[in-house]
């Protein structure tokens, strides 16, 4: 079954596990913050995704369905017009 | 099994089982404070904390069951509840507890990704309590405390989590100042 | 900045629409007033009369994405059983935008309409209206109003005060709020359309965007259709700020251009050399490049630009384009929630980086680092707020790129260092 890692973002400390254990898929900004390579997660490296999300110290790695990861409208783009959200709700 | 041999293997599991909560307590605030060097990533003493917590329940285990069956001091089960003994009641009851706090916290991590992480946390913190409690339990019932080693084990396992907790509230109150120095103030009217 | 204040007396190519009824220095129209020119709202024959309409109207939102109002709806009717809720959301949480706080000082009851005609829609049982605290004219109009209705609607009616801030607005903050007074947007995986207020299903939907259904319940979705100029149908509410003769809120045709815009201000009262559209969620434009271009979303985009929430913040040429930035950037990044660390730090560092640069004593990297944060910090926060901080930083980043690359080195051609407010 495929899947995606997902960061929840306002969970997420910082602590870099996840990128230490799957560097291939996840790596750190300037501040320690992971960056998640888009699309669904190579089934050669699907144990070590569920470790690192096993070891993160505050719950914030998933791993979910690629469905639903294209449903949180997260545009990549940074044009606003692009299936961004706004402030104004709708 | 000897009688001798069977009061040896209770208070050496004992105090293994001390050092071990130590390492593990220490090990936990490591965590905590983002330690790293270089060839030791952070998800090592994350998975060391875990082990070593595995660790300490095994000699915990021959702890308790050696001590509870030892005809010398009849302790019997009435040791596993807390202050119920008739043996040296305050110190062993503390026992009792810390036992049932450090079953509490480990069992909950185990199930953390059923619990969620918040109802994880608070049990978590009981660790401020166990392990004082494990080792007031150790000092109070223990028949060497008064032997130099035995004095010298406790003063270092008190002196790494003291400092260690140091570290730890040093750790926490600068990354809050760090975030609250990233962003400008709200400038509301 | 009172409503009143801002609205101007200028008309629009088209009859007014949204704004139509007594002039605006009369100030709310109160119920009576209200069914005495539109009549009741028509009980449609249930929501499966209702989407089909708006969904054929083209409406979309006006809270700034754009998002087909009818598709929304629909979404939220298929997962709701008992209990939706509709938030009418009147935050406005952009501090240059006036338009909804205009609109619901003026014409309260076409937004509670709007509301109720989507509670129809949804199977909703509550509607709240959620408004921003600090536009105090609005609150107490809308809270007017509410009270006026008296209770004698089908659906549960009532007023909540939205805290004072940014992303106050943002669908996930306002659930947030409204179940458990945190006004901070939220990063679990289900939207508020699927578990929102109480764990039911919420339709967060703007104001405007909520007026609008109203008048498509009353007159058609080929009346609605009528108006606009090109590919995107309809009216929208517009606010006008900088140097033009009256700067306010106004009521356009989708594909007017900038300049029939600007006309319809009074005309620039000093040149004009930038333009911020869609407020500080979008982008700036050369009034060169944007002059000609109609003011309809589809148009916009392919401009690399957006209509968000119809803020038009014209920039005189003589001001300083990079201190414009730094203002914006500085206010986003104050107005962080806080909850994630690309935000937290890579807002707080770009708005450092920008003040030492505005201030002509930068460090050697910052630019070079301007744009790669802004690059690094997109899609990486619960919500949106730094990916608009991020889009207006770029899009600046470009259209002052002269101006950038002077301040770098050391100097402003600027000589008054204006930072000009947008």
């Amino acid at each position: 079954m495929a899947a995606s890692l997902r960061v929840d973002r306002a969970r997420c400390e910082g602590y870099g596990m996840c990128a230490e254990l799957l560097p291939e898929a996840i790596e750190l900004d300037d501040w320690g913050y992971p960056i998640v390579r888009d699309g669904v997660l190579p089934e050669h490296l699907r144990a070590l995704a569920e470790r690192a999300v096993e070891v993160c110290p505050v719950l914030a790695l998933r791993l979910v369905s690629p469905e639903r990861m294209r449903s949180t409208l997260h545009s990549r783009s940074l044009a606003p017009h692009t299936a961004l959200r706004s402030h104004g709700g709708g | 099994m000897s009688e001798s041999l069977m009061w040896y293997a209770t208070r050496g599991a004992g105090i293994v089982s001390l050092i071990l909560l130590t390492v593990v307590v220490c090990l936990g605030i490591l965590t905590s404070v983002r330690w790293q060097r270089r060839g030791w990533p952070r998800f090592l003493t994350a998975q060391l904390h875990e082990s070593i917590s595995l660790l300490s329940l095994v000699f915990l285990g021959i702890h308790i069951v050696v001590a509870v069956v030892d005809p010398y001091t009849s302790l019997g089960l009435a040791a596993m509840v807390p202050f119920a003994s008739g043996y040296r009641t305050i110190w062993l009851g503390l026992g009792a507890v810390a036992l049932y706090l450090v079953l509490a916290i480990i069992g909950t991590s185990l199930i953390r990704g059923w619990l969620g992480h918040r109802a994880w946390r608070i049990v978590h913190w009981l660790t401020y309590a166990a392990w004082p409690i494990a080792l007031v339990h150790g000092i109070g019932t223990g028949s060497d405390t008064s032997a130099i080693w035995a004095w010298v084990l406790n003063a270092a396992c008190v002196v790494s989590v003291l400092a260690a907790t140091a570290w730890r509230v040093w750790f926490a109150d600068s990354a809050q100042t760090e975030i609250s120095r990233a962003l400008p103030a709200l400038e509301r009217d | 900045m009172t409503v009143n204040a801002v609205l101007a007396t200028a008309t629009t190519t088209i009859e007014r629409r949204l704004l139509a009824g007594q002039p605006f220095a009369a100030g709310p129209e109160s119920w009576d007033q209200h069914r005495a020119r539109l009549g009741e709202l028509p009980r449609c024959a249930g929501p499966a009369a209702i989407i089909p309409s708006i969904e054929r109207s083209g409406l979309i939102g006006r809270g700034g994405a754009g998002f087909p109002v009818g598709r929304k709806w629909r979404s939220v009717a298929e997962r709701s059983r008992r209990g939706a809720v509709v938030v009418a959301n009147g935050a406005e949480g952009e501090p240059r935008s006036a338009k909804d706080r205009a609109l619901m000082h003026l014409r309260p009851h076409l937004v509670i309409d709007g509301g109720l005609l989507a509670a129809e829609a949804i199977g909703a049982e509550e509607l709240v209206v959620y408004v921003g605290s600090e536009h105090g004219e609005a609150v107490r109009s809308m809270s007017r109003a509410v009270a006026e209705r008296g209770g004698r609607d089908a659906v549960a009616l009532r007023l909540v005060e939205a805290p004072h801030g940014y992303v106050s607005g943002e669908s996930t903050a306002v659930v947030h709020y409204l179940n458990a007074r945190d006004a901070r947007p939220t990063s679990t995986l289900e939207r508020p359309f699927e578990r929102g207020v109480r764990s039911h299903p919420t339709l967060v939907q703007n104001v405007e965007s909520l007026a609008q259904a109203a008048l498509i319940a009353r007159f058609g979705d080929a009346w609605y259709r009528d108006a606009g100029r090109g590919r995107t149908r309809g009216t929208a509410l517009v606010t006008v700020s900088g140097p033009v003769r009256f700067p306010g809120v106004y009521e356009i045709e989708y594909g007017i251009t900038m300049a029939e815009l600007v006309a319809m201000t009074g005309g620039p009262t000093a040149e004009i050399g930038t333009v911020l559209i869609g407020g500080y969620f979008g982008g700036w434009g050369s009034v060169r490049d944007l002059w000609e271009v109609p003011l309809d979303p589809v148009d916009l985009a392919e401009a690399g630009l957006g209509f968000g929430c119809g803020l038009i913040g014209l920039l005189d040429a003589d001001a300083c384009g990079v201190r414009a930035t730094e203002r914006i950037v500085h206010y986003m990044a104050a107005e962080s929630a806080r909850q994630c660390g690309p935000c937290i730090f890579g807002l707080g560092a770009m708005a450092a980086a920008l003040e030492r640069l505005g201030g002509c004593r930068p460090l050697p990297d910052d630019l070079e680092n301007l744009a790669r944060w802004s690059a690094q910090i997109v899609g990486r926060g619960a919500c949106h707020h730094p990916d608009g901080a991020a889009a207006l930083l770029t899009s600046g980043l470009r259209v002052f790129a002269d101006e950038f690359n002077r301040h770098q080195r050391g100097h402003c051609a600027h000589a008054s260092l204006r930072a000009g407010e947008v």
